[in-house]
């Protein structure tokens, strides 16, 4: 194999390389160099590092270095590496690439996987196809600016030569990699063929005849079977257990108790039982009787108590501008209200699993469905005490992870269980490990007021956060930005904090703070808007239009959200049917826009969201058909999250599966419609930002409809159902 | 331990497995029927749904000693090609996010299209309503399920 490589950047630590394999294959790899401790020097592993690669009989082979759990990802980088390589869609194939920090982050989390790739991507597939044109420059003897690449081949138009790019490889390999500053990349919607079309996901062929591919789907020769029971009261110990005589059940191999660590999101204290089939280990544990050392007794009773004591105390000022107290004091009408939202879960509809290898030689294979391998990684490595290089990690079709698989505790559990047992085997856990042991959203009080002028502006605003943390620090999941919507936009603002101690585990949750205290915001300014006896789409353009010092957002493309959502809804034109009625909501995070106008047909207390107008801002639309799809189930996700909550009793989550955590069904789905504005801003992700608003729109629909302002969730603690 | 003969997408097999294994168990851990999903075992959230007789069921709440003589239909089993008009509208939507709940979906679908070719949305939520998405599909599923129903019409309703 010859290697040449050059840096892209110094301060990206990003470098470009071409290389030609044996067999003849060109390969285009753009990365960031491994950390010094590893040996980067080893060129077959350099296979791995790819993004691109064409065989010498034509075939293409994009590689997608995340996980993929859904968001579309997988299909969504190759694209952009295919846009850039001028080559058809239809010729490419995609493979899934395993855990190697030369693609440095493989994750899925805050959105980040398409702003993040957006460079790389580009400069991999821009690259590829420079070298292409250059090869066919040299072998015709012509220039390169005289050359075009087109679907797949290399076209000079003056002497009506064609080459396709698999005939150029070899010249290709032999020049000098491109200047990445001088590569001319495409960024603007303008330029694109491929991207902003609809795709359909490159898995699908599998998906729908059902083929092996997500983490639970692997069978391994000789694997075995795992289950692992944990102490249902948080942080709870294995004092002892009957493993003697699980041991001699049916099908059983082996059955033993976990130490476990003290890390609450590591390896916890348990027993694992091994058998030849799922069903047997699952049966065998419903003989396991466990005595547990536990010493907590959370309630959400208490945590209740514990909100409604903090209530009246000021609480840690977290951001205070003007003089919040003088212009209530100004105000020609003042607006309280309490909002609270309850604890809720991930159930990703895959329960966690995960399958290891513990060879002989020390060496440890996982086949992973985790958001965040490389920590799943240095989790196991800590845990078990080997190295991370003797750690190889396959990233497996995630079914379903919105925050839930960036904590991988899973991994460890089967690590450790694997060397034990010293074949392949597979962990499953069921639905109510999955309901019993989340890291799950906390809950939080906001007590909110607000000023209103003589103009009907908010002119003052004091917002005190009840949430969960100690000494000053709040638990994982349970911030809030002090920055972020309305801070800047009013003159007047203070936003205060205070910590209620808890023990159960929490962690982020799709769209993290922004998914619940979204729904606070953008509700609580209805309620303003009203008092004010203002329309609440012209008091929140109105209230877009001037800022106080830095806001986190560009107002003019939250403004062109609103009024094209509205536009399409029809808002305050159209002629609405007795009891059907709209509200709008916005709501920026992540980099993108997103407003929606729900529509609600009420019958009593009883509410259909029966269709949603969709406007979002991401700037240049990837893939169309992934972008409509995470705005329709990231609104689908928002509603239906505020129809559920987890409740503790005894220091355990009381909610155990899908019969008492109802998430939503299809007759409960609306329509929606999903417009976007493409601007040429550069992307951003979308996993998340479709989230915030959807549970403030429909509420503000339920108020106009109803007449009664939802400021306690689940729906059914404001008296509504679906 | 039982010996259990099935008839699996128009297969017979024969396995041994304790007497009280839920066909879907019995799918995925004997007969590496993997396509068929766990999701709650409570037989609440449809992802392990297959058709028995052409009728959809809970493979996770029925023992697979109950299925001999049943004629067991699982996603492999449906068209291997992928060319069923509910798989071919499925890609055309591009209806999968995870992914993880769509072999329950499209068995459900199927069998929906089966006795009423042209189904209404009220139709399709009656029908669809014990199948969950956590990755919230439904709107594309309404819409594939049209296309569907549509291709299937075109091709002499071999759905």
């Amino acid at each position: 194999m010859s290697t040449v490589e050059r840096n892209l950047s110094m301060d990206r630590r990003s470098f470009l390389k071409v290389s030609m394999m044996a067999s003849g294959a060109l390969l285009v790899g753009c990365g960031r160099p491994a950390p010094v401790d590893e040996d980067v020097s080893d060129q077959e592993t350099w296979v791995a590092n790819l993004y691109v690669r064409i065989d010498p009989d034509g075939k293409i082979t994009i590689v997608s270095k995340n996980p993929e759990a859904g968001q579309g990802v997988k299909t969504a980088f190759p694209m952009v590496v295919a846009e850039c390589l001028n080559v058809d869609w239809k010729n490419v194939s995609v493979e899934q690439a395993p855990l190697d920090d030369r693609y440095g982050r493989q994750a899925i989390g805050g959105s980040r996987g398409t702003p993040d790739g957006w460079d790389d991507l580009r400069v991999a597939g821009t690259a590829a196809r420079e070298l292409l044109v250059a090869a066919a420059a040299q072998k015709w003897g012509v220039s390169g600016d005289e050359c075009v690449a087109e679907n797949g081949s290399i076209v000079h138009e003056a002497s009506g030569q064609s080459a396709p790019y698999e005939s150029l490889l070899n010249i290709a390999a032999s020049l000098p990699v491109p200047d990445v500053e001088d590569l001319d990349l495409k960024s603007r919607p303008a330029d694109f063929s491929l991207l902003g079309t609809f795709v359909p996901g490159v898995d699908n062929a599998k998906i729908l005849t059902g083929q092996p591919l997500f983490g639970c789907d692997l069978r391994l020769d000789g694997m075995l079977y795992a289950v692992y029971e944990k102490s249902r009261v948080f942080e709870g110990k294995v004092r002892d257990a009957n493993v003697d005589e699980i041991r001699n059940l049916p099908g059983v191999t082996h059955a033993f108790v976990v130490e476990g660590t003290d890390d609450l999101r590591g390896l916890r204290s348990g027993v694992a039982i091994v058998a030849k089939t799922w069903w047997e280990a699952y049966s065998a544990r419903k003989r396991l009787r466990v005595n547990w050392d536990t010493n907590q007794s959370d309630s959400s009773a208490d945590y209740e108590r514990a909100a409604e004591a903090l209530k009246l105390e000021t609480g840690e000022i977290q951001r205070s501008d003007g003089d919040v107290d003088e212009a209530f004091d100004k105000a020609s009408k003042i607006v309280e209200a309490s909002y609270y939202y309850p604890f809720v879960g991930h159930a990703n509809l895959e329960p966690q699993n995960c399958t290891a290898l513990y060879h002989e030689s020390g060496k440890l294979e996982l086949w992973a469905p985790s958001q965040n391998p490389k920590s799943g990684r240095a989790l196991i490595a800590k845990t078990l005490g080997i190295s991370k290089d003797d750690i190889h990690v396959n990233l497996m079709r995630i079914g379903g992870g919105f925050g839930r698989r960036l904590r991988s505790e899973f991994m460890a559990e089967v690590a450790w269980i694997a060397r034990e047992v010293g074949q392949p085997v597979q962990l499953q856990w069921t639905r109510e490990d999955d309901m019993h042991h989340d890291y799950y959203r906390p809950a939080a009080w906001h007590h909110l007021k607000a000023g209103i002028d003589a103009d009907g502006r908010m002119s003052a605003f004091d917002h005190h956060f009840v949430t969960f943390g100690k000494d000053g620090e709040t638990a994982s999941g349970a911030d809030l930005s002090a920055n972020h919507y309305p801070a800047g936009l009013v003159p007047n603002f203070r936003l205060r904090q205070s910590l209620i101690d808890l023990n159960v585990p929490t962690g982020p949750w799709r769209s993290p703070g922004h998914s619940a205290y979204g729904w606070v915001y953008q509700s609580f300014l209805d309620e303003v808007a009203l008092a004010a006896g203002r329309d609440p789409l012209e008091f929140r353009l109105d209230f877009l239009s001037r800022s106080y010092g830095e806001t986190q957002m560009d107002l003019q493309r939250a403004t062109d959200v609103l009024k094209l959502a509205a536009k399409n809804a029809g808002w305050g034109t159209r002629q609405l049917d007795d009891g059907r009625a709209q509200g709008i909501a916005f709501h920026f995070d992540h980099g993108a826009y997103v407003a929606y106008v729900a529509e609600v047909v009420a019958d009593g207390s009883s509410v259909k969201v029966d269709k949603v107008h969709a406007v979002v801002d991401c700037g240049p639309v990837i893939n169309l058909s992934g972008a409509k799809n995470q705005v329709e189930g990231g609104f689908v996700d928002g509603l239906s999250t505020a129809n559920l909550e987890v409740t503790f009793a005894n220091g355990a989550a009381q909610q155990s599966n899908f019969d008492d955590y109802e998430l939503l069904r299809i007759g409960q789905s609306p329509k929606i419609d999903v417009e976007f504005i493409q601007s040429d801003h550069s992307p951003s992700g979308l996993g998340e930002p479709p989230l915030a608003p959807a549970a403030p729109a429909v509420c503000n629909a339920i108020f106009a409809a109803t007449g009664t302002r939802v400021r306690n969730l689940p729906f059914s603690r404001s008296g509504i159902s679906l | 331990m039982s010996n259990v003969s099935l008839k699996i997408n128009g297969q017979s097999v024969s396995i041994d497995i304790p007497s009280d294994t839920p066909l879907l168990w019995a799918l995925r851990d004997k007969l590496n029927f993997v396509g068929t999903k766990y999701g709650c075992g409570i037989g609440t959230c449809g992802t392990c749904t297959v058709l028995v007789n052409g009728v959809p069921m809970r493979s996770c709440v029925v023992p697979a000693v109950s299925m001999v003589g049943m004629e067991i239909t699982t996603i492999e089993g449906l068209d291997p090609a992928g060319e069923h008009p509910v798989q071919r509208a499925w890609d055309e939507e591009d209806v999968p996010q995870c992914g993880y709940c769509q072999a329950g979906q499209i068995l459900t679908a199927s069998a929906l299209l089966r006795q009423n070719p042209n189904p209404s949305d009220e139709d399709i939520d009656s029908a669809m309503a014990g199948v969950l998405c956590r990755c919230g599909t439904y709107p594309r599923i309404r819409k594939a399920i049209k296309l569907a129903a549509k291709y299937a019409g075109t091709t002499g309703g071999e759905s």
